[in-house]
């Protein structure tokens, strides 16, 4: 009657550290590691936190119903130690591990779980991610502020949790285990007094031991931590206020282990060719896509074969080179990681002379004037000059707006004001490995409103409609048909090209020698770096 | 003196509350939403408006402001929209770092700068003269970012004699230090040259020197007193300056100080964080300047007639 996946914990276990295992390193325990960002830690509350900075580090300290195995985008039950999904999806019970502990020493029940996803929703938590629980029912009551608690939320006994659906949600498990997810407890937040993002407890596998502010935080190793052996750190130090450039003196010092920012443009080749520069540069792919969006509000981008020109018109590979080789061209939606991406398809190619004549065939064969608005941070404004060389080419008279990024977004989400976006710098990073992630708020008809983030104002509703089905589709069983719709989804919607996929971009982070392990654990897929997997050579 | 403290007091928060006013009205009047910002991608309209609310973004301006000035009163600077913590302990955090960067700095520039200002004056139109003032412009003009990496690529990178980044120890001080110094010293050495030039053709200095007073003698005592006013008329700007933040210095070496926050928060559209460090340095330099002020008759006694 019911599809059943359960997983006992030793499977789990055993999952969890397969990766590692097949790079034949085995990871040594022990040692204490530096890691380095420029920003501050904005906080560390994991239902507010939303940056690429403190993302890794909520992971470590707290724990969720589901996880990723490490490096990859792998779903795993994690504080849940088994899960059942109703075959009509809009039930789901989870049973929680017995005896796992917060690091303040109480034992994790049912209600914790419920309380944490009822406070990342409440509107006065002000969190980011409350949009992501949509799903679940009494969503429209707590955050309307008609309630304080979600009627689709059960706990029969402290070991069960169980949600009710108001509609099929196909991406649930990845929601169980995104940050916003995480379990928190209550008297700890109320202690807090609003100042919980400062003073954590969770139950990961990192505890927060001090906190001086604009200067250092110190995690230490969770002894309880329930998976066993991890984390394979016993200190992690991270410094804060911390330039990339100096950063990376440092760590060619050997005071630094892991540079957040990775490596300055100036610096890149100087490194990438130094002797033990392969040994220091990890360089990854992570579930990112930068575009350009063409308004299709705005004269002529109206046209669908105006914006399929300026698609035949950008020099991908070029833009590529201003990164240093630290990104790969695009032709789609997706980024090649993403579960959905079509190896086959090849979208427009690079093609001056057929961008001029379908240009020409839509009413514009001198061209026209335009703007292009990008954000004023290194490399952006470079990457935007390239594309209006290239607009220029076939005639468009491209002005270049950089302006700061909250100007773009307010500009992007305004209706009718930008016709055309380099969202270098803010190009979509996917929250968590599953292709409708790439759709609803930047390319459904949903994110098509004043303040989204749908910049090109695209709404097919063809489209819009097959992308409800297939996130409808929450069976584990119909997973590789979910997975070939909305592949199908993205390919379709680059014939009406709202966009122009122009690169897939690469993370890199330097890390220092005695660092062990492969890529995939400093530039996770879901995490960035992932404190539980890194350690220290022997 | 007590009428000049009253009336300065006065004075100071009438420029309070117009820094206030002017800083608050700026920030709202730009199109960067903070409750977009803080939302993020993933967030749906519905999440962008209660947070929206939550902050009281919704309010008219002015009641908002009348709400901030309420606060303010009070001592409360309101919290971080992205830290959430209070912006007063954003600020004390990082107060100790500042206030030791300005006086290190301060240090440093009035020294290199009266001396460097002194040897010229007196070798007036000669070629220490012209080497000093040469330099003097290089070092008003070189970019900060430049001297800062540099010095700490020589003395730290490469010759290890202090610390490359962080806070805490003596050690830790110098190379911020000396960098601000060496941009500083330009302004007070061009200052502290003419100021002497002027005194040294002064009537009293020829008598000195000629009821045969040592050099140094005429020099110290008798000249630079009353060059030194415009001097530490310029210290009192830069205690101001200096309690912004110096962004640049702070970010090569990792020094916690104002600057950072403030860079940051203005990165995240983060209103309170950049309305608290605002008035923080608009409140330094009104003390600042109550400070020369103070200091300026006891230097000089005419000023005390005024």
């Amino acid at each position: 009657m019911f599809n059943r996946w359960i997983l006992t914990t030793t499977t789990a276990a055993v999952l969890a550290l397969s990766p590692l295992l097949a790079h034949a390193e085995t990871p040594a325990q022990g040692g204490e590691i530096v890691v380095t960002y420029k920003d501050d830690i904005t906080t560390l509350d994991p239902h507010i936190g939303y940056d690429w900075v403190n993302w890794s580090m909520i992971k470590s300290l707290f724990s969720r119903l589901m996880d990723y195995e490490p490096g990859t985008a792998n779903l795993v039950p994690s504080l849940a130690e088994s899960f059942e999904v109703a075959p009509d999806g809009l039930t789901y019970t989870f049973k929680l591990r017995k005896g796992v502990k917060f690091t303040n020493g109480r034992e994790i029940v049912a209600g914790d779980v419920k309380y944490s996803i009822e406070r990342a929703v409440n509107p006065k938590t002000q969190g980011p991610g409350a949009g992501f629980f949509g799903a679940i029912k009494g969503f429209d009551d707590l955050t309307g502020g008609k309630s304080e608690l979600l009627s689709g939320i059960e706990t029969p006994d402290d070991q069960t949790v169980v949600f009710h659906l108001s509609r099929p949600d196909a991406t649930f498990l990845h929601v169980m285990a995104i940050n916003f997810a995480s379990v928190v407890p209550k008297e700890a937040v109320e202690a807090a007094a609003g100042d919980f993002g400062k003073k954590p407890v969770g139950s990961g596998s990192l505890v927060l031991k001090d906190w001086t502010i604009g200067q250092k935080l110190v995690f230490e190793r969770n002894p309880d931590y329930f998976v066993k052996d991890v984390p394979h750190v016993d200190k992690v130090t991270v410094e804060v206020g911390q330039e990339p450039l100096v950063a990376l003196l440092r760590l060619q010092k050997g005071e630094v282990d892991i540079a957040g920012d990775g490596i300055p443009p100036a610096k890149f080749l100087e490194i990438k060719n130094s002797p033990e520069g392969a040994a220091m540069i990890v360089d990854g792919e992570q579930l990112h896509t930068g575009y350009i969006t063409l308004n299709t509000k705005v004269k002529p981008f109206d046209d669908v074969k105006v914006r399929q020109a300026v698609n035949m018109a950008i020099n991908k590979e070029r833009i590529t080179r201003i990164l240093n080789g630290r990104a790969t061209a695009a032709n789609q939606i997706l980024p090649p990681l993403m579960p959905g991406y079509d190896k086959a398809f090849t979208g427009y190619a690079y093609d001056v002379e057929k961008a001029k004549a379908l240009l020409a065939e839509a009413g514009h064969p001198d061209g026209f004037e335009t703007v292009l608005y990008s954000t004023n941070t290194d490399p952006q404004p470079r990457i935007a000059q390239a594309i209006q060389q290239d607009l220029a080419a076939i005639g468009i008279k491209a002005e270049v707006r950089a302006l700061a990024q909250g100007n773009v977004i307010a500009a992007g989400g305004t209706e009718g004001e930008a016709p055309m976006i380099w969202s270098g710098g803010m190009g979509w990073i996917a929250d968590f490995p599953d292709p409708s992630n790439f759709y609803g708020p930047i390319l459904g008809c949903s994110g098509a409103v004043s303040g989204g983030w749908n910049w090109p104002w695209y709404c097919n509703e063809t489209i819009d409609k097959r992308a409800g089905e297939a996130d409808a589709m929450s069976d584990p069983a119909k997973a590789a048909e979910r997975q070939a719709a909305w592949g199908k989804i993205f390919t379709d919607v680059m014939a009406d090209a709202p966009w122009v996929p122009v690169i897939n971009e690469r993370r890199v982070v330097a890390k220092s020698l005695r660092m062990g392990g492969p890529d995939n654990i400093y530039i996770d897929p879901t995490r960035v770096i992932n404190y539980d997997a890194i350690f220290v050579k022997p | 003196m007590a009428t000049l403290l009253a009336k300065r007091l006065v004075q100071s928060c009438l420029i309070l509350l117009g820094v206030a006013a002017i800083t608050f009205v700026l920030l709202y009047a730009l199109p960067a939403d903070p409750a977009r910002m803080l939302a993020g991608r993933s967030a749906t309209a519905q999440t962008v408006e209660n947070i929206r609310r939550e902050l009281g973004l919704d309010q008219p301006l002015l009641s908002q402001f009348l709400h901030y000035l309420g606060n303010l009163v009070q001592g409360d600077l309101g919290r971080s929209y992205a830290q959430k913590t209070e912006v007063a302990t954003l600020i004390a955090a990082r107060l100790p770092a500042t206030l030791t960067l300005m006086a290190a700095g301060i240090f440093v520039e009035v020294l290199l700068g009266l001396t460097f200002g002194i040897v010229a004056a007196l070798n007036r139109g000669g070629a220490i003269d012209r080497i000093v003032m040469a330099s003097a412009f290089v070092g008003v003009s070189a970019p900060q970012f430049v001297v800062a990496l540099l010095l700490l690529y020589v003395f730290a990178a490469t010759l290890g004699w202090f610390p490359m980044s962080g806070y805490g120890t003596a050690a830790h001080v110098v190379l911020p230090a000396m960098t601000l110094g060496i941009l500083g010293a330009g302004w007070y050495a061009r200052m502290a040259r003419s100021a002497m030039i002027d005194v040294l053709n002064q009537d009293f200095i020829r008598t000195a020197r000629a009821k045969g007073l040592s050099g140094r003698r005429v020099v110290l005592r008798h000249a630079l007193p009353n060059a030194i006013l415009p001097i530490v008329a310029m210290i009192g700007i830069d205690i101001g300056q200096f309690m912004g933040g110096v962004v640049v210095v702070e970010a090569v070496y990792g020094w916690p100080g104002i600057g950072q926050l403030a860079w940051q928060a203005i990165q995240q559209v983060d209103i309170p964080i950049i309305m608290g460090v605002t008035l923080t340095s608009a409140f330094a330099i009104i003390v600042g300047n109550l400070v020369a002020d103070l200091i300026a008759p006891m230097i000089d006694p005419r000023i005390r007639s005024h």
